[in-house]
């Protein structure tokens, strides 16, 4: 089995203006594992994923996909970025486009797939979130729970190599929180690489193999599930998990 | 007052083929404008310093500097630099789209810039390119949302078309003018022209707001 990282973050540093969010972090992932990033409010996590994917530039340090560095001058993000899905917390559905062209204007665009092809893809994978029958509505008409399902499939059907999940149940009614958790879980037991930012510490420990707890634009402590929640070597760590556990 | 129907049926005509000409230099001029002024929006929205400096310049210009000075700009200055000799229609409709240019390149701005920047996160994080977000993420969304404000400018554009009279054009004002001066009455040919500039302003309104309301529901 090969360890090599399918995403290696190394000594990265970002500031928006006077405001410092990432100090020097590293990190990496290996293929199939599932990352948490846990933290408060402001502690760098949402920017920590958002440069992995370059919707923020870092000034400094180095990110590496699949081995291909996103820092260096030339660099084909478009490239890197289709093989990489993300989900955010607002989800971002196209509103004017109904559901299945939502997922198929990327691959038909981008992939260059026929559209008969990106359309029996886009229907299995709507069948796996759980909404065929919603494939000619438009996302005005959907609950929230259900755009951020469809918003799943949307990225899946580039056929990623890694997802990354910003927030994506933070925006949720509370009843609709757990239809989108298992369409995650379901993901993560088929060996789907996933970095998670998230609240649902539930979920962190139960799905995720590794968790980091980020505050103040570093990592202060990382390790699994057990070990970050039931026994936290951090006083900080300490500190936060008493406050949302 | 006495008003004189017959001298108006009389000159019915050439007010009609002057109305026809108003129509085609305003529809030429909102045609080559509009795409103008799309290509002026991005010039205007570009972080590099030498397309959004002189772009920003000619909209300060032409949005800053009367119509009327503009257009005789154009009709004696810039058509005979260009070609030669100068030719009122062909001056008018420059003028009016180079003008109608620096305000529609403001409407794509507002309107590309309202559309939430979630939308081209999400077009980007699919591995879209910017040209592809753009034409199939941003523009649909923007232009329904342009659509009110582009009826505006059309309809201003319309009314704006009678000073090209001052050249000499012979659109609908111009024919107004001739008659006042074949018959030294006032109130006949201008109600009558005010009377058919206002019929193309109605109509145009009218259509702008179907075809809103068309966009809306699908």
């Amino acid at each position: 089995m090969s360890t090599a990282p399918i995403i290696e973050v190394t000594n990265l540093h970002k500031s928006f203006g006077t405001n410092i969010v990432l100090r020097d972090v590293s990190m990496q992932v290996a293929p199939g594992e599932v990352v948490v990033i846990i933290g408060p409010s402001g502690s760098g996590k949402s920017t920590l994923l958002r440069c992995l994917n370059g919707l923020e530039k870092p000034e400094n340090g180095d990110i590496r996909i699949e081995d291909r560095s996103l820092m260096q001058a030339g660099v084909k993000i478009t490239e890197i970025r289709s093989r990489m899905g993300m989900v955010f917390q607002q989800f971002n559905l196209f509103p004017h486009l109904n559901v299945l062209r939502n997922i198929t204007l990327a691959p038909v665009q981008v992939r260059k797939q026929t559209p008969i092809k990106a359309e029996e893809l886009a229907m299995s994978l709507l069948g796996k979130v759980g909404l065929l029958e919603k494939a000619g509505h438009y996302p005005a008409s959907l609950s929230g729970g259900q755009s951020q399902r469809v918003a799943i499939a949307r990225a899946l059907a580039m056929e990623p190599q890694i997802m990354l999940f910003d927030e994506p149940t933070s925006a949720l009614d509370p009843e609709m929180v757990g239809e989108v958790l298992a369409v995650m879980k379901e993901l993560a037991a088929e060996g789907m690489t996933m970095v998670i930012v998230t609240h649902e510490m539930g979920f962190a420990r139960e799905v995720g193999h590794r968790v980091l707890f980020m505050e103040q634009g570093v990592i202060v402590e990382e390790g699994t599930p057990q070990m970050l929640f039931d026994d936290p070597k951090q006083e900080r760590t300490r500190a936060f998990l008493s406050k949302v556990l | 007052m006495h008003f004189r129907f017959e001298i108006i049926f009389d000159y019915i005509p050439l007010l009609l083929k002057g109305a026809a000409l108003t129509i085609g230099i305003s529809a030429l001029a909102i045609v080559l404008g509009s795409i103008l002024g799309l290509v002026v929006s991005f010039g205007k929205m570009s972080t590099r310093w030498y397309f959004s400096w002189p772009i920003s310049g000619y909209i300060h210009f032409f949005r800053g500097t009367p119509l009327y000075v503009q257009i005789l700009i154009v009709h004696f200055g810039l058509v005979p630099a260009c070609i030669g000799h100068t030719d009122a229609i062909v001056a008018a409709v420059t003028a009016l789209a180079l003008n109608s240019a620096a305000y529609t390149a403001e409407i794509y701005r507002a309107g590309i810039q309202s559309i939430d920047k979630g939308q081209t996160e999400a077009a980007q994080s699919l591995g879209m390119t910017s040209g592809q977000t753009m034409r199939f993420i941003i523009l649909p969304q923007a232009v329904k949302r342009m659509i009110p404000a582009f009826g505006n400018e059309f309809i201003v554009l319309i009314k704006d078309s009678s000073l090209v009279a001052l050249i000499a054009a012979p659109e609908l004002m111009y024919w107004s003018n001739v008659m006042r001066g074949q018959y030294l009455r006032v109130w006949e040919p201008y109600l009558t022209a005010a009377f058919i500039y206002l019929i193309l302003t109605y109509s145009l309104s009218k259509l702008l707001g179907w075809m809103e309301k068309r966009g809306v529901t699908g």
